[in-house]
């Protein structure tokens, strides 16, 4: 602070609490939708404090699901997510720092060409090539299953370069030593460069598991059998049935209980949370 | 491209340790979108037994097309919107969290949650608030004289998408101008508080010109997120509706080709779309990334 200014101090935690309370208010709205029984959405607003209806609204969802809506109990849902980003998040993660001490420490024919192929990732973004993806899917007989889910998401430049940064960092010496006493290129990556890299993938495996958990057109496309459905496309089903209002409470329990986990991870891994966005991102 | 001074010799290993990404690429990623170029210049008859090659037809076709022009123009507003609205209250939240001291860890850790919501879960959230029969948010505007309903609405149905986009991007631009802040050396600060310089003025002559590498990178990624992952938003609230007035260039990809199984026009949508996303990865890496040594 390079002078004191209290008028602009008070300003300041004013506008503070005032942004933390508007990125907090419909999560807080929601929680307390999701404790009320169902009668307090049939007429006038939605209600401000909390009900008493909490237990049951969550042990439902969590027990059995929506049969109307057709939706498995959440809790599988929320495995099937679990699964879903942990196989990506660790996929990447496993073929990015391959790739990358390939690129880094060996030359061969087609680097530059391997290079490339893995850079143009970046510019397909499921989004944009989701109909013929889903045709490949469907092809090699991967729909419904975790292969078809995570597969097509696992390719990932910015890991890759993430990991060539990292290493293209390290001293030569440190190869070198490694070489005169002996070791191997797959015991000098085993045993030297894994160990170094173990913050960067920590870092990478918290953005990536977002990443992965997120994901909501693609599980939409691929799963068709409920017991593949991810916990955010849930949702969408279970707002989806024709003709009537969704039932609130369950509806936002069910949100409730999709944003907990990864929202956990940011904040109890923040310092990591951080480091991996930025790094992944410059 | 560099590699180490050093190497280490070996004549297949690079290649099975590059094989895994290499094949997950060309497999899911390069086939497929060859696939989209291919079939962006064909036609299937009604039945699906013939296609027929007809050159650039699918894309004048959809370049003639209203429709597709207007998800080009609302995908712009939607853009713009989503961008300043996000950026812009992330700049005033990081400018006043670079001003505290003791309390910067805590409000840092309330503001960058949002990140870890999912575009849907984020579509959701805000359909609920402003739903026009028992939403809180429609209750109070009615106080002002305002009927929202944007099911029939197509304005309001444009600000309640470009809101739940904006909310959701607001942690991510609030951490990359924090980190920008930061990096700015204090003693620059300080000096044009000796001159007399107030805390408006330090921001707009000194502030907010070093952050412009950091506030153009972000411009860039927040297009592309608001071209590319607000498809969950879009769908969770309103569809494309009313009468296309949120339908954006990916989600109509999406309900020409999934929905409407028109594979011809749907695919050349696809590739212009990855034309655009060429472009911006292109500007990214040309102007950003100038300053990072890959």
């Amino acid at each position: 602070m390079v002078e004191n200014r209290p008028f602009l101090d008070i300003l300041t935690h004013l506008v503070l609490i005032a942004g933390v309370l508007l990125v907090a208010f419909p999560v807080y709205i929601a929680f307390v939708a999701s404790t009320h029984e169902p009668s307090a959405f049939v007429r006038g607003v939605i209600p401000l404090l909390p009900g008493d209806n909490m237990v049951e609204s969550y042990a439902r969802m969590l027990g059995s699901g929506h049969q109307v809506a057709g939706t498995p109990p959440v809790w599988l849902m929320l495995a099937n997510s679990f699964w879903m980003a942990v196989i990506i998040a660790v996929g990447k993660i496993a073929i990015s720092i391959t790739s990358a001490f390939a690129i880094v420490y060996f030359r061969f024919p087609f680097r530059m060409l391997a290079f490339w192929v893995i850079f143009i990732t970046l510019m397909l973004p499921v989004e944009v090539r989701i109909i013929p993806t889903y045709a490949v899917v469907a092809n090699l007989g991967m729909l419904n299953s975790h292969a078809g889910l995570t597969l097509p998401l696992i390719a990932s430049a910015t890991a890759t370069f993430l990991f060539r940064q990292f290493f293209m960092t390290l001293p030569d010496e440190l190869m070198e030593a490694a070489r005169v006493d002996g070791a191997g290129p797959l015991k000098f990556f085993r045993d030297i460069l894994l160990p170094l890299s173990i913050t960067n993938i920590a870092a990478l495996f918290v953005i990536m598991f977002i990443f992965g958990w997120v994901q909501y057109l693609w599980p939409l496309l691929v799963t068709t059998q409920e017991h593949f459905y991810t916990i955010v496309m849930g949702i969408k089903r279970l707002m989806a049935i024709s003709d009537r209002e969704p039932e609130w409470n369950l509806v936002m329990a069910t949100v409730v209980l999709a944003m907990l986990p990864p929202v956990l991870v940011v904040l109890f891994m923040q310092r990591l949370f951080v480091k991996g966005l930025v790094e992944t991102e410059k | 491209m560099q590699t180490k001074r050093s190497i280490f010799h070996n004549r297949w290993l690079p290649y099975a340790l590059l094989a895994p990404q290499l094949a997950i690429t060309i497999v899911f990623f390069i086939w497929p979108a060859s696939q989209a170029v291919k079939s962006s210049f064909e036609r299937e008859d009604p039945f699906g037994f013939r296609t027929s090659f007809v050159w650039f037809e699918n894309y004048t076709r959809i370049l003639a097309d209203p429709s597709y022009l207007n998800a080009l123009g609302r995908t712009a507003v939607f853009s713009v919107s989503v961008t300043v609205l996000s950026m812009g209250l992330a700049l005033l939240l990081a400018v006043c969290v670079d001003r505290v001291l003791r309390t910067r860890r805590l409000y840092t850790t309330l503001l960058v949650w949002p990140y870890a919501v999912a575009p849907v879960v984020a579509g959701v959230l805000w359909w609920f608030l402003f739903n026009p029969t028992i939403g809180l948010l429609p209750y109070i505007l009615d106080g002002f004289g305002i009927d929202w309903n944007h099911r029939v609405n197509g304005t309001q149905a444009m600000i309640l998408v470009t809101i739940a986009a904006a909310w959701k991007q607001i942690s991510y631009n609030f951490l990359f101008f924090l980190a920008g802040l930061q990096s700015i050396p204090a003693s620059l600060t300080e000096a044009a508080s000796i001159d007399g310089a107030g805390p408006a003025k330090r921001f707009w002559t000194i502030l907010f010109p070093l952050l412009s590498p950091t506030t153009f990178f972000l411009l860039l990624i927040n297009v592309n997120y608001v071209m590319f992952e607000t498809f969950g938003v879009i769908d969770a609230t309103t569809s494309g509706g009313p009468n296309q007035a949120t339908m954006t260039l990916v989600y109509k990809v999406y309900t020409d080709g999934v929905a409407g199984l028109n594979i011809g026009s749907s695919s050349a949508q696809s590739v212009l779309l990855m034309g655009i996303v060429i472009l911006l990865t292109f500007i990214q890496f040309r102007y950003v990334e100038r300053r990072v040594n890959y």
